[in-house]
């Protein structure tokens, strides 16, 4: 039975009354108590650099060279925070609320409570560590909106805002490794946890420079190594973003929750060729002032700008007249697959559709003309007047999009497609953000916890850096306060030697198999069937067909996978393999999970759960619950159920007609 | 924009591992399409020694959208490779022409080693942070965001010096190999803030000394970091690292 903590008591005084009464380890105990983080993301670094100020002994370990390359480094757009600096009708119930409305009712409230709560501190300590916020000519903090709200609540730092705030907690993590309080393993990967008596107790990592196993032991595990989307092949994740480490923890009996929930964003930089190794994403704020469109003729070969008005389809305007181009995430992404599954897309692939600002550039010449009280403008002059406009708010994005496509958007209508981005589904946690192990923790987007079925712009970034400084510290406490008679557990316990063995097994195999396949082979190959099959659109048969082919795909890999060079020596393809190995048994999870759930909520569109005009339509009476998957041996899962219950919250139908 | 393929020549440095002496090694890239990335490129070379039972050459890199700092080669001369303000993952093949042969190599400087091939150890680079490249705040000191008025103009000139992605470009664009561009923008991001100020003294003395104890040369205001950085770094910053260092020097009681 899956017990999620959840304190009693009323919702806005449970995270107050745990801190009242949680366990405490005085300091003279935190030096002798040991803690593992893995992965140096928001989650992961502020987590290291919390918990080493408090006097643990952490050692943090990421794959890259340094802990500051890590993913969060790339988020674009903003943080939300309930400050209600903008006087604007905020407040932590408002935050709480669009957050899970905007999860559609698929995360656990008491979660997302303690979130905004605790999300107005997180501003404070960035901005106190000397995160260059955006401000205003007054010196105080700038916010702006965005999706799913009505308020101002986004603190921003251009579109760099997840940079500074990683380069904010590395800078915190590495002051905690010059006091000697963390110790860094750069370039290290986690290959298994261990455990000792049912509790994690310790990690097998390898060093990535030179091929070596070493042992780790911890009194405690936490798992922050970001989301998993990379199972998809082409994402907008990093090329090393992976699910190693969460499915070690899977693979040792730490749940896994929702796997199916992804979040795919509707306007990215479309696949040029097989060539393609990453998605880019274009900011959701283009959608303010570009118009979508296709022709309206299918297989329409001409250029953009000879498609003659009346012969363009808005589609969303057309279907979504309300909202027009600014429906949800996921509703403009299955839209846009929709044209283009019908034959209506655009370029060379036929998988992109327009995204133009033409219709703006000469509305804000327009308005220019007006403000500058000018008479008799040529059209040109208007034109240009309104490119410099739209140049001061976007320039920046026009201009990575003219770098990766070498078109210039000012002229032709930018060409966008959906393209995986998040992935809101991770280890199942409790309240204390503990797994079902015992010791084993996951902060970030390495857990399941706050965004339900679907993420909201900006609250991914609150999320990672909630766990990691606000949360972790007390809830990990309350664990070690009843390990402070262990004594460091030494690393030739028979638990560790066969962990490393198992370990070198795997390794081992990987070079033994000598196929004819790179790993890479395999890795396009699975994203394929994952995104055609458990993508934008999902059903029954397609999904069964799926979890077949991912069988056959994978013993295709353990028969035929090319490992080239070493195991003792700085190897990325031996890297890589273990990654996709594990991403072959997440995948055939996911799909198991989408299967199960016969339902469309946010992220997740069973294509057998409409609406007459084919919307997603959620099934509370049936599915308003937390899917925890056990591992069982390969290919072999156990569902446990968590409801959700809505106390405060009350479930709703979207519609954006 | 008229897409291209084209067949390249790639004169690639290859190194097992440190302390292997290295060399070059010449490679043909065939088919490559103007519309992928110099990375992307790279992927379809080490497909094609894979298959053919090779090693396949290491390199740096992660994002692939120009922000992580990761990717690291130095590309016919120039970090990473012709377009200005680019890093080598937003470097597009369009960049070429067909026949064209391109040199490849690693940063070259003494305090980044060579790990294998084109990929390098830039650690000395968090070492130099750890000197002293953030603010004393634990979690939990903080005051009210607000209660810190920040002038804008400080606060812009403060976030234009905090977007150095710590690639390492200026160090292997330098003759010198300094890497006083890194040092500078890290030291003026947090003496433009008033919160950076209680430490701002020992900060730049420590981070300039732990930069000279790694190896680093030191700066003879070439400008080649200024050129080259992807993320066009000010020079100015090195500049105020010096006031700042002079004006530690002066006001140190130690």
């Amino acid at each position: 039975m899956l017990d999620s903590k959840i304190p009693k008591g009323p919702l806005n005084s449970k995270w107050e009354d745990y801190k009242g009464h949680c366990k405490l380890v005085n300091p003279a105990n935190k030096r002798s108590l040991e803690i593992i983080v893995v992965g140096t993301g928001l989650a992961g670094a502020s987590a290291a650099a919390s918990l080493g100020e408090l006097g643990y002994k952490v050692k943090a370990f990421c794959f890259q060279d340094s802990p500051r390359r890590a993913h969060s480094i790339a988020a674009q757009g903003g943080i939300n925070a309930a400050k209600n600096y903008q006087n604007d009708g905020d407040s932590v119930f408002r935050l709480f609320y669009d957050t899970v409305k905007g999860g559609d009712y698929r995360a656990r409230e008491a979660n997302v409570h303690r979130l905004a709560e605790v999300s107005g501190n997180i501003i404070d300590q960035c901005v106190a560590q000397g995160v260059p916020f955006a401000r205003e000519y007054g010196g105080l903090l700038s916010n702006r909106s965005f999706g799913g709200t009505q308020v101002q609540r986004t603190f921003y730092a251009a579109g760099q805002t997840g940079q500074q705030l990683l380069l904010g907690a590395y800078s915190a993590l590495e002051r905690q490794v010059a006091l000697g309080n963390v110790k860094m393993y750069n370039r290290h990967e986690m290959l298994d946890i261990v455990k000792i008596d049912g509790k994690a107790r310790g990690i097998i990592a390898r060093n990535l420079i030179n091929g070596e196993l070493e042992r780790h032991f911890g009194h405690a595990v936490l798992i922050c190594s970001g989301g998993y989307g990379n199972v998809f092949f082409l994402s907008t994740n990093a090329m090393g973003s992976n699910v190693t480490a969460a499915w070690k923890a899977t693979r040792n009996g730490a749940y896994f929750a929702n796997p199916c929930f992804t979040q795919i964003h509707p306007t990215c930089i479309p696949v040029s060729g097989d060539h393609q190794s990453k998605l880019t994403l274009m900011s959701e704020s283009l959608r303010n002032d570009g118009r979508i469109w296709v022709p309206k003729k299918q297989n329409d070969t001409r250029k953009a700008s000879d498609i003659p008005e009346e012969e363009r389809d808005y589609y969303l305007e057309r279907r979504y007249p309300a909202f027009g181009n600014l429906v949800p995430r996921d509703v403009a992404s299955r839209a846009a697959k929709e044209r283009c599954d019908a034959g209506y897309g655009v370029g060379s692939s036929k998988q992109a559709v327009y995204l133009d600002f033409a219709a703006a550039i000469e509305r804000y010449g327009n308005i220019e003309v007006g403000k500058r009280q000018m008479n008799n403008v040529s059209k040109e002059e208007i034109i240009k007047l309104g490119k410099e406009v739209v140049a001061e708010k976007y320039g920046n994005l026009f201009d990575m999009y003219a770098k990766i496509t070498g078109e210039n958007p000012y002229e032709t209508p930018m060409r966008i497609y959906p393209a995986v981005h998040y992935t809101m589904g991770g280890l199942w946690v409790d309240y204390e953000l503990g797994t079902t192990v015992p010791g084993l923790y996951s902060l970030g987007e390495a857990n399941f916890s706050d965004h339900g079925a679907n993420r909201l712009g900006a609250s991914a970034l609150m999320q990672g850096l909630a766990d990691g400084y606000f949360v972790i510290p007390y809830t990990v406490g309350n664990y070690l306060a009843d390990e402070i008679r262990t004594k460091a557990i030494p690393t030739d316990h028979p638990a560790f030697v066969e962990a490393e063995k198992k370990v070198r097994d795997t390794i081992n195999k990987f070079f033994a198999i000598k196929g004819t396949k790179s790993v890479d082979f395999f890795h396009k190959k699975l994203g394929k069937i994952m995104w055609d099959k458990c993508g934008m659109a999902r059903n029954e048969q397609g999904l069964k067909e799926a979890i077949q082919e991912i069988k056959a795909l994978r013993a295709e890999f353990w028969s035929n996978v090319r490992v080239p060079g070493e195991a003792n020596e700085f190897n990325p393809e031996l890297e890589k393999a273990g990654r996709v190995a594990d991403f072959l048994e997440l995948g055939e999870l996911m799909c198991l999970d989408a299967l199960n759930r016969r339902e469309s909520c946010g992220g997740h569109f069973r294509e057998e759960s409409q609406t007459e005009d084919g919307e997603a339509k959620r099934d509370d009476e049936n599915f308003s619950y937390v899917a925890a998957w056990e591992y069982k041996g390969e290919g072999q899962y156990e569902l446990h159920k968590e409801p959700l219950v809505f106390e405060e919250c009350k479930p709703t139908q979207r519609s954006y007609k | 924009m008229e897409h291209y393929n084209m067949n390249l020549t790639l004169k690639v440095w290859r190194q097992k591992n440190k302390n292997d002496q290295g060399r070059f090694e010449t490679l043909q890239a065939k088919n490559i399409s103007s519309e992928m990335s110099f990375l992307e490129m790279f992927d379809v070379v080490n497909e094609e020694l894979i298959n053919e039972g090779k090693d396949p050459i290491a390199f740096d890199h992660d994002c692939r959208e120009g922000i992580c700092g990761m990717c690291s080669m130095h590309i016919n001369g120039r970090a990473h490779g012709p377009w200005d303000g680019t890093t080598t993952c937003q470097l597009h093949m369009r960049a070429f022409k067909d026949g064209d042969t391109i040199t490849v190599e690693p940063w070259r400087a003494g305090a980044f080693p060579v790990v294998k091939d084109l990929t390098v150890d830039r650690s000395a680079f968090d070492r130099i942070i750890e000197a002293g490249g953030y603010i004393s705040v634990n979690t939990g000191n903080a005051q009210d965001a607000n209660c810190i008025p920040v002038d804008k103009a400080k606060a812009d000139l403060a976030f234009a010096a905090a977007a150095c992605i710590g690639c390492g470009a200026c160090v292997a664009a330098c003759k010198n190999s300094s890497a006083m561009l890194f040092v500078s923008a890290k030291v003026s991001q947090l003496a433009l803030l008033p919160q950076g100020h209680p430490e701002k003294h020992s900060r730049a003395l420590n981070m300039v000394a732990q930069m000279d104890k790694e190896g680093f040369g030191s700066c003879t205001n070439t400008g080649a970091c200024e050129a080259e950085c992807p993320k066009e770094i000010s020079l100015t910053n090195i500049a105020r690292l010096n006031r700042e260092f002079i004006g530690a020097g002066f006001s140190s009681e130690k």
